[in-house]
């Protein structure tokens, strides 16, 4: 298991990461269509996810809050735009009000998610994210629904070398 | 509403940095302050379409226009950009997370099975 690639492009306000599990695709599709098994590992332990609603079908909503350590509970939902299983799955990811309906104004969030069977076994998962904006970013991490961890600022260099 | 400007200006900041000639503006900005006129001689283009860009810019927070006799030099606005590289970093410690405990799940169902 491992994060083998992570591509991030700061104009497109994209970010791919590429990982590698010693499972078959199918277990590691598992991981994403069964609700039990998603909420043990979309949220941090900090914030763990309760899954409420779950339909991987296009145009199917997935609806979940979150539990933080002051009882609050952020809510989100996904909308699937197109599932192809085990392999692919398109949603939209974003925040939603106390009865779960998707809140307006609010920044949302793609993630393509692809998995295919490794030559030597196992599974190869990339999920590609974009978000509109990184105000929308910073307004998602400051809510609270992540770990919000203070990553090391990259060097302009790099930023710009990037572009 | 707050939640309205931030994510309109956040928007711009993306449309913004997506046109290549955008970004060479701020990359020369950034290095050092340019005049609009100056700008425009590094380009195919006219001085108006010069101009047009740096007001998509400045309008996005990338750039900023100072006063210099009768020139307005642009100037670029390294916080914005470094905002932009941070978003992105926390995404990836989000997904790295999120991909450690997937690892973890399987692992302890492969050692169950053992």
């Amino acid at each position: 298991m491992s994060v083998i690639q992570v591509d991030k492009d700061v104009t497109a306000g994209t970010m791919t990461v590429v990982a590698e599990f010693d499972a078959p695709v199918e277990r590691v599709w598992r991981l994403w269509e069964d609700p039990r098994q998603l909420e043990k590992w979309w949220g941090p332990p900090t914030y763990p996810a309760t899954v409420v609603t779950h339909d991987l079908t296009p145009g199917g909503k997935v609806n979940y809050f979150m539990t933080g350590p002051e009882g609050d509970q952020p809510r989100g939902w996904w909308r699937v735009i197109a599932v192809d299983p085990p392999h692919r799955l398109e949603f939209e990811d974003g925040f939603a009000d106390e009865s779960g309906d998707p809140m307006p104004d609010m920044p949302t969030m793609v993630i393509v998610v692809t998995l295919a069977a490794r030559p030597g076994g196992g599974t190869r998962m990339v999920t590609a994210t974009t978000f509109p904006s990184t105000e929308a970013m910073e307004s998602l991490l400051a809510m609270g629904m992540e770990e919000g961890m203070a990553a090391a600022m990259g060097q302009i260099d790099g930023l710009l070398a990037a572009g | 509403m707050v939640v309205d400007n931030r994510t309109a200006r956040a928007d711009r900041v993306f449309h913004a940095l997506a046109d290549p000639t955008r970004r060479d503006i701020v990359r020369r900005a950034l290095g050092a302050e340019h005049s609009v006129s100056a700008l425009a001689r590094a380009y195919p283009m006219s001085v108006a379409a010069v101009q047009k860009h740096v007001a998509v810019l400045e309008r996005a927070g990338l750039v900023t226009k100072v006063r210099s006799g009768r020139e307005q030099l642009v100037r670029g606005n390294v916080k914005a950009l470094v905002e932009a590289r941070r978003a992105l970093d926390r995404l990836e410690e989000v997904w790295r997370s999120r991909i450690e405990r997937i690892g973890e799940i399987l692992a302890e169902e492969e050692g169950k099975s053992r």
